[in-house]
């Protein structure tokens, strides 16, 4: 079980969360090459070391927040909360 | 192409007379495979040391008179997902080209101790995937309908009968998760993982291909978009062919050839307990539960359930997954309350979106992937390196492996498993 520190609660144990992946941003809606969107839909860095990626906090603020995880080791290194569209489930469940 | 021979002639065949002799002389086996000097230069190099890599080159050089191979790893054989696997073989799948995929794999497996010579211990036990819910009982009789129409045995039962093949399970009504029916597959079994590994690598071996352990690819040299070789930590290999066979490891190794899949690695854990008299014939899955268990013959129950809810290459198993296995498990089968786990692992999965693996070609000319293996590989091992092998020699994709190329991302063919490999391995 690891220890995630989350902006709003506190240090809560990872099964309070859902994974929500790596973070990439989306090509803009007026790229209508097939290259970048099948990279945005499926492509991951997947990387043995420093990530950035989302974390949503279901079974506490109902927030989504970014940590910077080592995939080795599982620590986290730093966290922050989501801005903007998509930071809480009201916004997006 | 060289077709290489063992430097010290034809490798010692397994019978019962030589067990007899050995038994009475003590005189000393034949190591299983050799270890040489690593050369310069290959016909084709493949990296990883998994049922996936060593396959491949096996049928390389039988099938293909395709000797001149070196199988690198940075490990040890069998140190990845292929000797922490649960085991379990089934073709119980639910699109056409992966029941017929994983059927061939089935076939391959249910021979193989006679084709390498060495035992696998390949028992066909039967495998049930519970249904608990009327959405999954309806997965499993679609599954049973394309299962037949591929020519493989699987039939949906029900909970009485499901009771006879297991008597202790409890089929009452009174669960919180009442059995409603089950997916029956005969020809799903089990088998002895370490063998299947050990036996490939000892045939390839004996027929000129050299396995490097401890060799661990650091880069893959390309030019002009065609792979040319490998660096290593024990140096540089030259190679017109390079197959990637590294399973968990698969993206950081793809990246190194500038090729992107779309793959996360998960661990997944399994636990054994404390070997009993043979109770458990079958091998019995519920994905509601996300267990499943199967007996060995040497009488342990194996468990497992599905992965870490979050990406790592971290290999440490965690409390959390024991607790929740114990109490699924005692759901089904209360009377084994009293069992003792003796001990539990992890092991890294490269899961794809469509949960089906991902064979062929790739955008680098001669660099192919085998990989995508997710939590169901196992299994895959003989069909895939058998797919791969014809690849490698004649430079075309067969037809059983075409519909699992990487370009179905881009092109949304995607072969949609989830419903029959998330839970069940
Ligand atoms: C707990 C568990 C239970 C499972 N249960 C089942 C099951 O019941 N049935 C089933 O069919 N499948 C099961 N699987 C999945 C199965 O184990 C894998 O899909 C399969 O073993 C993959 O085989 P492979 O040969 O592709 O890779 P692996 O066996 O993982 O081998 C990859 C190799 O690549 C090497 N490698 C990595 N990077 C490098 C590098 N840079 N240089 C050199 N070498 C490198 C590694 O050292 C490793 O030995 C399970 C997996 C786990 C973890
Ligand atoms: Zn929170």
């Amino acid at each position: 079980m690891i220890l995630i520190p989350c902006p709003h609660c506190g240090d809560r144990n990872s099964s309070e969360f859902t994974y929500a992946g790596e973070v990439h941003s989306r090509p803009s809606p007026g790229d209508a090459r097939q290259g970048p969107w099948r990279d945005y839909l499926y492509g991951k860095d997947n990387p043995a070391g420093w990530t950035e990626e989302r974390w949503f906090h279901g079974s506490g603020c109902g927030k989504y927040l970014r940590a910077e995880r080592h995939t080795v080791t599982n620590e986290i290194r730093a966290t922050r909360p989501e801005v903007g569209a998509g930071a809480s489930s009201r916004t997006r469940p | 192409m060289r077709r290489a021979t063992r430097a010290g002639g034809a490798p010692q065949r397994y019978s019962a007379a030589s067990l007899f002799r050995h038994g009475l002389t003590h005189e000393d086996w034949e190591r299983v495979w050799r270890t040489v000097e690593m050369r310069r230069s290959y016909d084709a190099v493949v990296i990883g040391a998994g049922v996936h890599g060593l396959a491949t080159a096996y049928y390389l050089a039988s099938n293909h008179g395709m000797g001149n191979v070196a199988v690198v790893d940075k490990g040890y054989v069998g140190g990845g997902g292929s000797g922490r696997n649960t085991a379990i073989i089934r073709s119980n799948y639910l699109t056409p080209e992966g029941v017929r995929f994983y059927d061939r794999s089935t076939r391959l497996y249910e021979n193989l101790s006679a084709t390498l010579n060495f035992n696998v211990m390949f028992a066909r036990r039967g495998h049930l995937t519970l249904a608990h819910t009327d959405a999954s009982v309806r997965t499993m009789r679609w599954r049973a309908e394309v299962n037949k129409l591929e020519g493989v045995e699987s039939e949906v039962i029900g909970p009485d009968e499901v009771k006879e093949l297991v008597p202790f399970m409890d089929t009452s009504t009174k669960t919180r998760y009442p059995i409603l029916g089950a997916l029956y597959h005969p020809p799903g079994g089990i088998i002895r993982h370490d063998a299947v590994n050990w036996g490939y690598a000892r045939a390839a071996d004996s027929l000129g291909v050299e396995i490097h352990q401890g060799t661990e690819v650091t880069g893959i040299s390309t030019d002009r978009g065609r792979v040319t070789g490998v660096t290593t930590s024990r140096g540089a290999i030259s190679a017109p062919v390079v197959v990637n066979c590294t399973a968990g490891w698969a993206s950081l190794v793809a990246t190194m050839a500038g090729v992107r899949l779309p793959i996360i690695t998960h661990p997944l854990q399994a636990a054994v307990t404390e070997p009993v008299k043979m109770f458990l014939h079958a091998v019995v899955v519920s994905g509601s539960l996300h267990v499943y268990v199967s007996q060995t013959d040497r009488g342990e129950l194996v468990f497992g359930a599905s992965t870490d809810p979050y990406a790592s290459y971290s290999m440490r198993g965690s409390l959390e997954f024991t607790e929740e296995l114990a109490t699924h498990v005692l759901e089904l089968m209360p009377s084994i309350s009293k069992m003792r786990v003796l001990r539990q692992w992890a092991g890294l999965c490269d899961i794809t979106p469509d949960f089906s693996p991902i064979m062929g070609v790739t955008p680098v000319d001669g660099f192919l992937v085998d990989v995508g293996w997710g939590t169901y590989g196992f299994k895959a091992g003989p069909a895939a390196g058998e797919a791969m092998a014809e690849l490698v020699a004649t430079g075309k994709t067969p037809e059983s492996i075409a519909a699992f190329d990487l370009a179905r991302f881009e092109e949304a063919r995607l072969v949609g498993e989830r419903g029959a490999a998330a839970v069940g391995h």
